[in-house]
Formats: structure tokens, C-alpha cells, sequence
């Protein structure tokens, strides 16, 4: 049996478990402990960092032990295009208004699909745009900016 | 009886048009989800939360439920006329309604699932009217070791009992705690886990968890595969099932109403394993069970109401405890948390409009879902032509501004991206994200229901185990985790003597 951990399923689990428990354990040292009677603020995050070590452990030596690999391929791209997404329309929402802002995050969207129809997202694009002004300007009442020349 | 002065009162609040245009929004948009393969309630709900918060909380939590127990009804469609389980809970019903719909009988199988879902929808309303106050008023007398310990064995069942892997489930629970703490401490008003970051020195947003694990993981995941379902279409003759139908189909929807009520109000099981739990009950039952698998109206009838039956039930130990037992569920407490009503035993009589206005609200909406589906069925099947690249964009956009403004802050859409990734990395592992959301709901309450427990008892551990409550509470969790973990080993040391003798 060939060791291969780069696609082993459970050893990448319990490497994520205990990664995020030491930085939890790690950061909690800072917050005072207190004793049982008077919890500190590092009390429970550090009990809970520990089992959650503990629990990791477990799992990657089952991984390593198994060796099952992650089921399909990974979405990268579709994953970058679509966190890209929220984030560039975080950052355009304060500068540019609320239009052009879900303008670009639609097109950066829909690039992580297979496919990609210019015209098709346009007209999706400007339907549904309408659709997010009519829910959230006309129908709740927001108050934000549609425009740069808004500003 | 109060019960009665009670439910006119829930049914004066759901009557109002404003909250009636919601609960028919809700059940609609239900529906179509259901209908819809890969976008299911918890996608939907995830996307809605940001939105319901600029609603007032009543019609809010109406269309929330609305889309639940909405989508189950829609479910049963695609599964019996495609074979194609727009929801978990209705892959059971792919096997014989699909028959049925092969054999012609398309149409009593969609009667049959609908009305036994109306059935179900009835007592599983009447259930959470009936059980819901004196549950509440008992939880009302809760000190924090119950408390703590009520919560420890939800968060254990929920995990164990959940299908997958446990050992995984209860990291996930942890790492949800975790999670929980980022904000100010209440007690020292010191800022943990909040990086340097001043937003999240409130907390990391609900919404924000909510969307990155569950939408953009989901999207991402639907994304990988190229492969388009086919889309077929069959023709509705004859919706009216015969009287042998209605016979036969009877005692089946009585027994998974049953089964379904159960799962439900228990956490970690819900409405899958409910319907499948409804299959196996009928084929034993059954005197030539031969027939399951080609079309027997019992494997239609009898999952089709479990399913619904646990879409209501679900909400007994949410409303009334404020202990949530599925992800849905946690999402509907997050509803609540972030209109600013702290869940718990004390919303039945702090807010009796909101509880008894959305049991009333559930019975209405499942009166409206027989009338929607049935006749609708043909339209509702169009649906399936929309292809899966206008749908998502178009929920990432809602998922967006929705969180935008919520704080009116973009940080909130990077701390999306950033639970998006974990979200994803997460589905990817197999590392179930419902047990998370479950441990960082119920994170901020279990350290403080921990501490005061503690400070009562002076630091005494024992606290858990001399109060009765509180004891079989933990009776009770070590119970889950021993009978979840002995088959576990059984099974082991089988395969251990396999291969020894073999």
C-alpha cells in the first residue's frame, strides 16, 4: 500500500482538526483560566481546543490506517471564482454603488460555471439586478447608494 | 381550555394578510426547491436569513418554516414522475412512486403523497400544540446544570444519531463551540478569537456561517460535476387514486405519521432517515413484500408522511427549548436570534403571537401546499428546465447583499469567502458542516450555563450528576454514545475473527 496523504481523506481531516485546535489552544493562552469555580475567559476554549485535538488525532491515525481518498476532484475554480466574487463585491459596494457592484460579482459568478454565454449572462445579469433592487431598495426600504454619481 | 383561546389566537396573528402573502410565499418557494435537485431547504434558508432580518420576526420565521415543510411536499414530485430526488428525505419515495408512475399511475401516487403529507402536516401541528407548553413550562424550572447538560446530550445525539461518520460529527460539534466563542467575553469583556479584527469582536455573524458552509459549499460541490440529469416528462392522466388506493394507503400513512413525529422531535434525526425508517416498517408489515420495489402505493404512502411529519416535529424542541436538533433547525433559531429574541423555553409566554402564530401558520400552509401541488403539478415540473448556471449566480447575488445588510459592512463578505473555503474544504472531507452550526448556536449558551453550574456548586463537577434532571440527561448521552459505539466494536472484532478464521 502505497502511502499517499496529499488525497488521504481523514488524515487531511484530523490534520484540519488539529491545526484549528492548537491555534485555538494557542490563542486561549493569552485568556486568563480561572479555576473551576470562577471560569476564566480561557477556560472553555481551552478544554474545547484540547478534545478537539484529541478527536483530530484519532481521525488521522484512521486515515492513515485506511488510506481512503477524497471522493472526486476538487472545485478550485469554481470555489476561487465564487469567493472572489463576494469579496469584490464587498469592496466595490462602498466605492461604486450597489448596480455596478452586482454587475461584476454576476459576471465573476457565472465565470465559475462550465459554461459561459456572454449574452445569456447579460440578459441574467440585468434581469436579475432589476430582480435585487426591486427585493432590497423598492420592497425593504436600504438605503445604499445605486450609483457612483450617488455619492 | 387554553389550548383553544390559544390557537385563535395564532390563527387571528397568521390570518393577517401580510403573514398569510408569507406563508404562501414560503411554501411556494418551498416547492420549487424541492422541485429543484441540488438547491434543498438548507441552501435556501441560508440565503433568506440575511433578508428576514429586515422583516419584522413573526412573518419572518412564517416564510422560513413555509420553505421547510414546503420542500418536502415538493420532493415527492420529481421523485415520482423522474425518479429524481429533488430532496434527501424523498429518495425513498423514488422507488415505488417511480413505478407507479411507469405503470401509469402517476397521478395516485402524487394524490397519495400529498394527502398523506397533509395528514401528517395536521398531527404534527397538533403535536407541537399539544406538547409545546407543558414541555415549555417544565424547561422554565431548569437551573444551569440542566441546562448544560440538556445541551450536551442534543449536541451528542445529534451528532451520533446523524448518518455518516460520528467521530467526525462530534469534532464538528467542537469546532462549532469554537467557533461560538469569537466575540466578547460577557463576563470579563475580553475579545477572544476575534484576530485583530474589530467586527468580530461582536461575534462572527450567523448569516455569515450560515451562507459560507451551506450555500457556497453546496454550490461549489454541484459545480464539480458536468453531468446534466436528463429531463423527462410523463403525462398526468388520472389524479384521483381508486378506493382500494385510499384503503391500502391508510394504515401506511397513520404508521410513518408515527415514525416521522418521533424522528423528528429527536435530535439528529430528521426527515431521511424517517422516511427511510417509514420503508422498512412498511415492507415488514406487508403481507406479500414482494410487491415494494414495483409500484406498491404503501412505499409511497407511508414515507411521504414520516417525511413531513419530522418537518414539523422538529420544531417541538426548538421552540420550546431553544435546543435545536438538525441544521435547518439552527437556522431557524439564528431567525430568532437575530431579531433579537433569545430562544428558549421563555418565548412561548414572552411572545405567545409568535409561537401560536406560526403553529397556526404551518396548518394553513399545508392546507395551501395540497391546493398548490396538485393541480400545479404540471408547472412545477417546468422548473426542472431552468439549468443549474441561472440559478447559482443568481443565489450568490442574494446571498451577497443579504449579508451586506445585515452590518452594512464588507468584512461580513470576506468573512463569507473565508467560510465559504472552510465550508467547502469541510463538505470535502466529509466532515458533516450541520453538527457545526449546531455547536456554534449553542456555544455562547453552553459556557455560560457551564460556569454557573459550577459557580452554584462551587466548582464542584459533580453538580451534573446528584441533580435528577441533569443526571439522566447525562444518563441519557452516555447512552447515545455507548449503543452508537458497541455495534462499532461488534462489527470490528467480527471482521477481526473473519479474517483470523479465514
Amino acid at each position: 500500500m502505497k502511502l499517499d496523504l496529499v488525497n488521504n481523506k481523514d488524515f487531511l481531516a484530523g490534520l484540519l482538526m488539529i491545526s484549528v485546535g492548537a491555534i485555538a489552544f494557542y490563542m486561549a493562552l493569552d485568556y486568563p483560566f480561572g479555576s473551576a469555580l470562577r471560569m476564566g475567559p480561557g477556560y472553555f476554549p481551552r478544554v474545547l481546543a484540547g478534545i478537539l485535538m484529541t478527536f483530530g488525532l484519532y481521525v488521522m491515525i484512521r486515515g492513515i490506517k485506511s488510506g481512503e481518498k477524497v471522493e472526486g476532484a476538487w472545485g478550485w475554480k469554481a470555489l476561487a471564482m465564487i469567493t472572489l466574487a463576494f469579496v469584490v463585491f464587498g469592496w466595490l459596494m462602498d466605492r461604486i454603488g450597489m448596480i455596478p457592484s452586482l454587475v461584476v460579482m454576476f459576471f465573476l459568478a457565472a465565470l465559475a460555471g462550465h459554461q459561459f454565454k456572454w449574452l445569456e449572462v447579460t440578459i441574467l445579469t440585468v434581469l436579475m439586478t432589476a430582480f435585487a433592487w426591486a427585493v432590497f431598495i423598492w420592497g425593504l426600504g436600504l438605503p445604499y447608494r445605486l450609483f457612483w454619481w450617488d455619492y | 381550555m387554553e389550548i383553544f383561546s390559544n390557537l385563535i389566537l395564532g390563527f387571528q396573528v397568521a390570518l393577517s394578510l401580510q403573514n398569510l402573502a408569507y406563508c404562501f410565499l414560503g411554501v411556494m418557494v418551498g416547492t420549487a426547491i424541492g422541485v429543484l435537485p441540488g438547491i434543498g431547504p438548507l441552501v435556501t434558508i441560508a440565503m433568506l436569513l440575511p433578508i428576514t432580518f429586515n422583516l419584522a420576526p413573526i412573518p419572518a420565521l412564517i416564510m422560513l418554516s413555509g420553505i421547510y415543510y414546503g420542500s418536502q411536499y415538493g420532493g415527492s414530485t420529481t421523485s415520482i414522475l423522474m425518479n429524481l430526488p429533488g430532496e434527501t428525505a424523498s429518495v425513498v419515495t423514488c422507488i415505488d412512486g417511480y413505478q407507479m408512475a411507469k405503470q401509469g399511475r402517476a397521478g395516485p401516487a402524487l394524490a397519495i403523497a400529498a394527502v398523506g403529507s397533509f395528514f401528517a402536516g395536521c398531527v404534527g401541528t397538533l403535536l407541537i400544540a399539544l406538547f409545546g407548553p407543558p414541555l415549555a413550562e417544565a424547561a422554565l424550572k431548569f437551573g444551569a446544570p440542566e441546562y448544560f447538560a440538556l445541551m450536551l446530550m442534543a449536541l451528542v445525539a445529534a451528532a451520533c444519531l446523524s448518518s455518516g461518520d460520528m467521530v467526525k460529527a462530534l469534532a464538528m460539534v467542537v469546532f462549532g463551540l469554537l467557533m461560538g466563542i469569537i466575540g466578547t467575553d460577557v463576563n470579563s469583556g475580553m475579545a477572544r478569537f476575534s484576530f485583530g479584527i474589530s467586527e468580530l469582536t461582536d461575534g462572527m455573524g450567523f448569516t455569515v456561517v450560515a451562507v459560507g458552509l451551506f450555500a457556497v459549499s453546496e454550490i461549489v460541490k454541484n459545480l464539480e460535476t458536468t453531468v446534466q440529469g436528463e429531463i423527462f416528462t410523463s403525462k398526468i392522466k388520472n389524479l384521483m387514486p381508486t378506493l382500494a388506493d385510499l384503503k391500502s394507503s391508510f394504515w401506511p400513512i397513520v404508521r410513518g405519521t408515527a415514525v416521522g413525529s418521533f424522528f423528528g422531535a429527536l435530535p439528529g434525526t430528521g426527515p431521511a432517515i424517517s422516511a427511510f425508517s417509514a420503508y422498512m416498517v412498511e415492507k415488514k408489515m406487508a403481507k406479500d413484500p414482494s410487491r415494494f420495489g414495483k409500484g406498491a402505493i404503501e412505499g409511497v404512502a407511508g414515507p411521504e408522511s414520516a417525511n413531513n411529519a419530522a418537518a414539523q416535529c422538529a420544531f417541538i424542541p426548538t421552540l420550546t427549548l431553544g435546543i435545536p436538533g438538525s441544521g435547518v433547525m439552527a437556522l431557524m433559531l439564528g431567525a430568532l436570534t437575530i431579531q433579537g429574541i433569545a430562544p428558549g423555553p421563555q418565548v412561548m409566554t414572552a411572545k405567545p403571537d409568535l409561537f401560536w402564530g406560526l403553529i397556526a401558520s404551518m396548518w394553513l400552509g399545508n392546507l395551501l401546499l395540497v391546493v398548490l401541488n396538485l393541480p400545479l403539478v404540471g408547472m412545477w415540473v417546468q422548473l426542472l428546465k431552468i439549468p443549474y448556471r441561472w440559478l447559482f449566480p443568481s443565489i450568490i447575488m442574494f446571498c451577497a447583499v443579504g449579508n451586506y445588510s445585515i452590518n452594512n459592512s464588507p468584512m461580513d463578505l470576506y468573512l463569507v469567502a473565508i467560510m465559504g473555503i472552510v465550508g467547502y474544504i469541510l463538505m470535502k472531507l466529509e466532515c458533516p458542516p450541520a453538527p457545526l452550526i449546531l455547536g456554534f448556536v449553542l456555544g455562547p449558551l453552553m459556557e455560560e450555563n457551564l460556569r454557573r453550574a459550577l459557580l452554584i456548586s462551587r466548582g464542584d463537577p459533580t453538580v451534573f450528576f446528584t441533580r435528577p434532571i441533569s443526571l439522566s440527561f447525562m444518563l441519557l448521552s452516555a447512552f447515545v454514545l455507548i449503543i452508537m459505539i458497541v455495534p462499532q466494536m461488534r462489527k470490528k472484532k467480527e471482521q477481526a475473527i473473519h479474517e483470523g478464521g479465514g
